[in-house]
């Protein structure tokens, strides 16, 4: 069964599994987040969970690895900019 | 003082806050000084403090003047730093952000509102908010509040970058600053007064040593044959992922339904450091997970936002505690030529210049900037007044 | 006590699936604690499930039946503390989707504890390599393997050591055009002494290589050796690099730089450094960056084994040996029965992966050079933005010698990795500086909060040793 995610607003088919990174690099991003001081983008660097760099926001949670997070129908992911705090809608795992 | 012919006139053990801070004041006078440290400069209790100067968590009392005087001798003192050193040299994130102590509870807020007052009567600056007013000032606190002071006075900086600023100083007026350098004991002389420290590589002649040993100051005092009640405490810090600028405003001190009081503020990063206002005793150095979910409890009630936010370290340390809870700064009188800075019980950092400054006051005869006999090692509160009447 | 003794083993790898195994075998209890869904670490990533499709490796398949071992999934280790009886310790962990809130907290007494945390991919900064599509050459491996996804159409891969190889090779099977793979080192040496590589890796090791090597000539994919990228270029994300020829020390040879144009992702992969969070909160010695164990993989601290990478690199045949050995052990030891047998052979299996993981680290190790080709604003820390001016500046300008204060002083190794990506780059740099290695290496690798925790969840964790144990 595919999966419907929302990359910023936009639905996206997706596979169970799937790990938030490699459905974005799916979609042809290679970069979804900005750094706080110089707003450099980022995206995949360690691809297992070290390194911190593909942090991303998913369902109004910010600071979710996305190599390590696996899509659920219906996420919301958004990139995120420098810091932010997590939304009103803060999800459940 | 005693100036001798070879050697320098006060070593000074332990590079961290308190042993740079009072090198600093000393070379400022002329004094020459060596700072010993053992392990690497500012590297210990300095390097595992939340950098907070604070009076909000000070009851009215002379612990309070000393806070007081402290945190308007920093600005003063950053600025000659500045002066002499250049922008770039003395800089370390010293920010005025302001204190905000709140209160949850209804008992909580009336023990709040009766320590604003009484550090009010002792001349601090502790401004009482409405509820509204607070979360006004700090947008994220709970809506739960029901009494908050203001502390305009409270900062905050670095504490690693103010020690090696304080030693940049030295350095330039021509102080030694050793590091590796293991301190074993104090030398006297045939008539009691000091005249060199003892080292594993020899001794090092000096006319006064100064001992700002943090947690170790007791061991020294000790090996100098003069005991001291400086015993270690540990204390825990949580640090969050950074957070956008403004998340958390002030350096907030709480109480949440009988925890323990935590103190939650930012540093420039956008991190949010959390520390606790209670310290274990003990030599025990292990973190424990009780502690931090006990400080995580009492944050994330009083920012709720801040309960959906990865905590992403958490450190620990040692402060030198005493038994009434002040610093020792002065002359021992059992030892002439042995001074102490010591025992500042997790407030090194804020205390830190008023300490340095009254010790180097103390040291060349100048007027005090405030009363040194509180903090004198032959003070009831130490419980060595005994020794004191044997050894005068 | 009246519970029966309970074993935990924090990694699902080659290492910790073996050492769960032998440990159940042995009579006791186990907890196999791991991060991912599935059992088989790195080393046996699942492909994405096809629809309907549930195969099962051997090494899951024989986890999954042994009704002694509970497998936690999707679980993370975030903490360690003294447990009630000698030698025994609190594990903290939470279960749960990757850094969602609300991820169950539990607290589990381990009587003995096998640490199998594995390694990942060193990557020595150099100009350029916080450009994004620069990536680990782990991070290419996982994503081709694990998701069938490419991390780009035309790749570089640079580097040193012998896992370059399948990294690129899982490139070229996820449909990537590989431009060059490009090694740092001179794996020649290896020729010098092949009968023991071939005794201490295995033969299957070695074929396992010579059938990467072979793909990669098939594909024509340019192997050189002495050579490595030494800048990447691009506007918000890589699209040149430039390959240099080396010498001896690493160095650039003036003029043998080449840019190579246009690429869309770089990999890098300088080694391995093991994961030694848990290791150093449990106390346990480590030395030259992997914990020390002795011939039982037993470590210094008491009840507490360690297995597979995190005691240094030699392939997962060596890794699995030792797991299999530590679980022994820890059975062994808290039964105190005795299986003499099968420890000694796995304990000779374990010695050879000792001597090939030595002959690895000789024949790939890392020259000094690489530090020459750092630029004023070459990111040292990525996380924090800290150049290597900054860093150096923290060292000569304001006197910090110790890495913990040269961490404050600059802010390298404070931001959201912890130092995991850059603190050995950084003490490396600073030894360069000082003239001599810094007095505590190790700061940066001592992180008690093993990983993030959200502050909710923190709160929400029970207190106290949990009351069944």
């Amino acid at each position: 069964m595919p999966l419907t995610v929302y990359v910023d607003g936009v639905p996206h088919p997706a596979r169970p599994g799937q790990t938030v990174a490699a459905l974005l690099l799916a979609t042809g991003r290679t970069a979804w987040r900005s750094t706080r001081h110089g707003g450099r983008p980022r995206g995949l660097f360690c691809g297992i969970g070290v390194c911190h760099d593909c942090l991303v926001a998913v369902n109004g949670l910010p600071d979710v690895r996305a190599c390590l997070r696996e899509v659920c129908d219906g996420d919301r992911i958004e990139t995120q900019d420098g810091a932010t705090l997590p939304g009103p809608a803060g999800e459940r795992a | 003082m005693r100036v001798l012919g070879e050697g320098v006139d006060v070593v000074v053990v332990g590079g961290g806050i308190v042993g740079a801070a009072c090198a600093e004041a000393l070379t400022r006078r002329g004094v020459r000084v060596l700072l010993a440290e053992r392990g690497p400069l500012a590297g210990q209790t300095t390097a595992r403090g939340d950098g907070r100067l604070l009076i909000s968590d000070k009851p009215p009392g002379p612990g309070l003047t000393l806070a007081m005087a402290s945190l308007r001798r920093w600005p003063l003192l950053l600025a000659a730093l500045r002066e002499e050193l250049g922008p770039a040299r003395a800089a370390c994130e010293y920010e005025r952000k302001g204190g905000l102590a709140v209160a949850v509870r209804a008992e909580e807020a009336a023990a709040l509102r009766e320590l604003a007052a009484a550090q009010r009567s002792a001349g601090a600056d502790a401004r009482e908010l409405t509820p509204d007013e607070a979360i006004g000032r700090e947008p994220h606190l709970t809506p739960a509040v029901r009494a908050a002071v203001h502390y305009p006075e409270d900062a905050r900086l670095q504490p690693v970058l103010a020690a090696t600023a304080l030693l940049a100083a030295v350095r330039a007026r021509g102080g030694e600053i050793r590091t590796g350098v293991h301190v074993l004991s104090v030398l006297t002389g045939a008539d009691g007064w000091v005249v060199g420290v003892q080292t594993p590589d020899g001794p090092l002649p000096c006319g006064a040593v100064v001992n700002a040993g943090g947690p170790r100051a007791g061991t020294l005092a000790e090996a100098a044959g003069a005991s001291l009640p400086v015993l270690p405490r540990y204390g825990t810090v949580l640090v969050t992922a950074p957070l956008p600028p403004g998340t958390v405003r002030h350096t907030v001190h709480g109480t949440v339904a009988g925890g323990p009081p935590v103190v939650v503020g930012a540093a420039p990063g956008g991190q949010v450091l959390i520390s606790s206002g209670r310290r274990r005793a003990g030599a025990d150095e292990a973190l424990r997970a009780d502690d931090l979910r006990a400080l995580a409890r009492c944050t994330a009630a009083l920012f709720p936002v801040l309960a959906g936010v990865p905590v992403l370290r958490a450190y620990g340390g040692f402060h030198p505690g005493t038994p009434d809870g002040l610093p020792v700064i002065g002359e021992d009188p059992r030892h002439p030529g042995l001074w102490h800075a010591a025992g500042h019980a997790g407030a090194g950092v804020a205390l830190a210049a008023a300490t340095g400054e009254l010790l180097g006051q103390l040291f060349t005869g100048e007027p005090p900037l405030v009363d040194p006999e509180p903090f004198r090692v032959a003070r009831p509160g130490l419980g060595l007044a005994e020794e004191e009447n044997r050894c005068p | 006590m009246t519970a029966p003794p309970r074993v935990v083993v924090v990694g699902a790898g080659p290492a910790g699936a073996r050492a769960a195994l032998a440990a159940a075998r042995g009579g006791i209890r186990v907890v196999l604690v791991d991060g991912e869904p599935r059992v088989g670490g790195q080393y046996h990533r699942h492909p994405l499930a096809e629809p309907g499709s549930r195969r099962l490796h051997p090494l899951e398949r024989s986890v999954v039946a042994q009704p002694r071992i509970e497998h936690l999934s999707r679980a993370t280790v975030w903490a360690l503390e003294a447990g009630p009886r000698p030698g025994s310790h609190l594990v903290h962990l939470q279960q749960g989707s990757a850094d969602a809130a609300g991820r169950t907290q539990r607290t589990l007494v381990a009587d003995a504890l096998v640490l199998c945390t594995g390694a990942y991919d060193r990557v020595l900064p150099f100009p350029g390599w916080e450009l994004p599509g620069v990536v680990t050459a782990g991070a290419a491996r996982a994503l081709a393997v694990g998701q069938r996804t490419a991390v780009g159409r035309r790749v570089v891969v640079s580097g040193t050591g012998p896992f370059l190889l399948p990294a690129a090779v899982s490139l070229l099977t996820a449909g990537s055009r590989v431009a060059g793979v490009y090694e740092a080192g001179k794996p020649s040496r290896w020729l010098r002494n092949l009968p023991a590589a071939l005794r201490d890796g295995g033969p299957a090791l070695l074929a396992e290589l010579a059938s990467y090597a072979g793909a990669l000539a098939r594909h024509r994919v340019p192997c050189r050796s002495r050579r490595a990228v030494v800048a990447a270029h691009g506007d918000g994300r890589v699209e040149a690099v430039t390959v240099a020829r080396l010498d001896a020390r690493w160095g650039v040879v003036p003029g043998s730089e080449r840019v190579i144009a246009p690429v869309d992702a770089l990999c890098v992969g300088y080694g391995f450094l093991p994961q030694l969070e848990l290791p150093l909160a449990a106390g346990c010695l480590v030395r030259d960056g992997r914990v020390v164990v002795d011939a039982r993989q037993a470590t210094s601290a008491p009840g507490v084994y360690a297995a597979g990478e995190v005691t240094g690199v030699a392939g997962p045949v060596a890794a699995a040996a030792e797991g299999e050995l530590a679980g022994l052990a820890a059975a062994a030891d808290l039964s105190r029965a005795c299986v003499p047998a099968r420890e000694a052979a796995a304990a000779a299996r374990v010695r050879a992966g000792r001597r090939f993981a030595a002959a690895l680290e000789e024949t790939y190790p890392i020259r000094e050079g690489w530090r020459s080709r750092l630029t004023e604003d070459t990111l040292v820390c990525r996380c924090e933005e800290v150049t290597y001016g900054q860093l150096r500046d923290a060292v000569t300008d304001r006197g910090a010698d110790a890495m913990r204060t040269i961490k404050l002083t600059c802010r390298v190794g404070l931001g959201a990795c912890q130092g995991r990506i850059c603190g050995r780059n950084a003490a490396d740099l600073v030894a360069g500086l000082l003239g001599r290695p810094p007095a505590d290496t190790l700061a940066t690798d001592r992180r008690p909060l093993a990983h993030p925790v959200r502050l909710g969840d923190l709160a929400s964790g029970p207190d106290g040793p949990p009351a069944t144990c």
